[in-house]
């Protein structure tokens, strides 16, 4: 099996994020970026099956700032290759990551029989909504989101996935490969690497720097406003010292006959 | 100008969703004040039968067909983009559900018409939309207009009023053939969930863990709460994902809805997806360091403080009453 999977970096939300005075953007000065979660968990299923049924696992990410980290982490999980697409893309959203993404691929030939091309099933800043469905449609491949379990069946040439609903309900699907399929959680935890083994790796693999052709691909139409939610249903902050606070609270709990 | 607004049901086994309703209140609202027609389109085995509660809609179309045993966004998108071109409607509702996901962004992408995630609003004025969307798991707000009213807009579960979308009067029910459809993805089995040792869903107290607790061995200081006040341990995703806590504990969107008498979010940031699993318990009471986190939003009691220095402390007192 052949997987390419395509990771982005997005605001760190355990951090405080600042609007940038256009109120239309972050202020990247002031936030941390870390790679997206379901990103992270597609790493480590693209890892699982390749230990599973082997073949050749390849990360490919847009620049992005601490996109390295990402990718050597990759590299040290047990990807194959690791490509960094050259540039400034920022302010692109879906739509347009979608079809740099596919322009790629096509022009690197990169969609054969048994390729399987993977991505975190959403991201915390998706407002035009889901990469892995404007990347199918792009491919013409079929598209699979929120999925929790891959099998592959070389015979057939084709995977089982599981996609979750809700309440704990899941479902199983049948798709034949080429396909595309987003992953809201891998089989197992992502697995933790030591920082040696990072460092390690940096010395001896080498992500790969491309640039591709600019296809006028627009990065997608402008919000007009960001701003802080309003706070209309906001909690009565219990203050002062722990011995106050959990004084207050054995009071409430008390109160609403909860002990 | 557009010709209409479109609701898409939201099912699953048999159980339209509230969120369907929340669609078709709000749609309704839009189509008054742009004067133009709602209509609904339920797909599925039996939707002929939901179709009689959807009288708020003006035309509701129904794809009811024994082949269809469960949504797969590529057949939806079939059979909207044929509705909607033939129709020549420009403003469609989507729930923002597992069911529903990826019908947005496919839709989108076949009929070039922008698509708008998690909104929580939508308001019609002076000839514009204007949409308000969740981003940064409730963080940050984004605010998007639409001079041409024209797009496909995801709805967040809670995000109107369901008794909006609820009439009593009969719709006028057009069918509409299964399409042929060549689907490449195959619908197999459900997978029920595998019964946990403890049905989170029948609790009335629930101690429940996020990543502010740092490490599965925090974990034990909910346990221990629990064994003084009762209850049971549940827990936000990110826990979940980590295997520290099993699947049938997952509070969320994709997990368990509760609807305890109280519910104790510890070091649980609070986004959208974890909300729409907890937001009806009676009494809320959160703990977080991050004094913006967006649990204070729903919580009635919000403590901004190290889980450390206040659930041990909180242990000691209860068990000093005991």
């Amino acid at each position: 099996m052949n997987i390419l999977i395509f990771i982005r970096m997005v605001a760190d939300v355990v951090e405080e994020l600042k609007i940038a005075d256009d109120f239309k953007s972050l202020d990247i000065d002031w936030i941390r970026f870390r790679l997206s979660e379901t990103d992270e968990h597609a790493v480590e299923q693209a890892i699982l099956l390749k230990e599973k049924y082997g073949g050749m696992v390849t990360v490919i990410a847009l620049d992005a700032p601490e996109v390295d980290d990402a990718l050597y982490n990759a590299l040290a999980k047990g990807a194959d290759r690791a490509i960094k697409i050259c540039g400034d893309w920022m302010n692109f959203r879906s739509p347009g990551i979608a079809k740099l993404f596919s322009n790629y691929i096509k022009d690197e030939n990169l969609l054969v029989t048994q390729t399987l091309i993977m991505s975190g099933s959403q991201a915390i800043d998706d407002l035009e909504g889901e990469l892995i469905y404007y990347m199918g449609e792009n491919l013409n491949i079929p598209t699979c989101g929120i999925v929790t379990s891959v099998n592959y069946r070389s015979d057939f040439n084709l995977i089982n996935v599981y996609k979750e609903f809700a309440g704990g309900l899941r479902g199983e699907f049948e798709i034949n490969l080429p396909a595309i399929i987003g992953i809201q959680a891998a089989e197992k935890p992502p697995r933790y690497i030591p920082i040696a083994k990072i460092r390690a790796i940096m010395k001896t693999a080498k992500i790969e720097e491309i640039d591709i052709p600019d296809d006028h691909i627009s990065a997608g139409k402008e919000v007009n406003r960001l701003l802080e939610p309003e706070v209309s249903g906001r909690a009565t902050m219990l203050e002062g010292s722990p011995d106050e606070i959990t004084a207050k609270l054995i009071e409430i709990l008390s109160e609403k006959a909860i002990i | 100008m557009s010709k209409g607004i479109l609701v898409l049901a939201d099912h699953t086994k048999e159980v339209i969703t509230d969120v369907s309703y929340e669609m078709l209140g709000i749609g309704r609202k839009l189509a008054d004040s742009m004067n133009q027609p709602l209509y609904s389109l339920i797909i599925g085995d039996g939707a002929e039968k939901f179709a009689s509660g959807f009288g708020i809609a003006d035309k509701v179309f129904v794809v009811a067909d024994k082949k269809i045993e469960i949504a797969i966004p590529e057949l939806i998108v079939q059979i909207l983009k044929k509705i909607v071109t033939e129709n020549d409607i420009s403003l469609i509702l989507v729930a923002g559900t597992n069911i529903s996901s990826g019908v947005g962004p496919l839709l989108a992408a076949k009929l070039d018409y922008r698509f708008i995630h998690f909104c929580k609003n939508l308001i019609y004025e002076n000839g514009e939309l204007m949409a308000t969307s969740q981003l940064f798991g409730g963080k940050i707000f984004s605010e998007t207009v639409l001079n041409d009213c024209k797009g496909i807009f995801s709805i967040l579960p809670g995000s109107f009023p369901a008794e909006a979308g609820k009439a009593s009067r009969f719709p006028e029910i057009i069918d509409i053939p299964h399409p042929d459809d060549g689907l490449k993805i195959k619908f197999k089995a459900f997978i029920e969930p595998e019964a946990g040792d403890v049905d989170v869903t029948k609790e009335s107290i629930l101690v429940s863990v996020g990543r502010g607790i740092g490490s599965s061995d925090n974990i034990s200081i909910a346990d221990e709460l629990v064994e003084i006040i009762g209850g049971a341990v549940c827990a936000s995703r990110p826990i979940i994902d980590q295997g520290w806590l099993p699947l049938s504990r997952q509070i969320g969107k994709s997990g368990m809805i509760v609807k305890p008498k109280l519910y104790m979010a510890l070091g649980i940031s609070g986004a959208p997806e974890h909300i729409e699993g907890m937001k009806d318990a009676e009494l809320i009471i959160a703990v977080n360091k991050d004094s913006a986190a967006p649990i204070f939003n729903v919580a009635q009691y919000g403590i901004c403080a190290d889980i450390d220095d206040i659930v041990p402390m909180l242990i000691d007192k209860l068990k000093e009453r005991k």
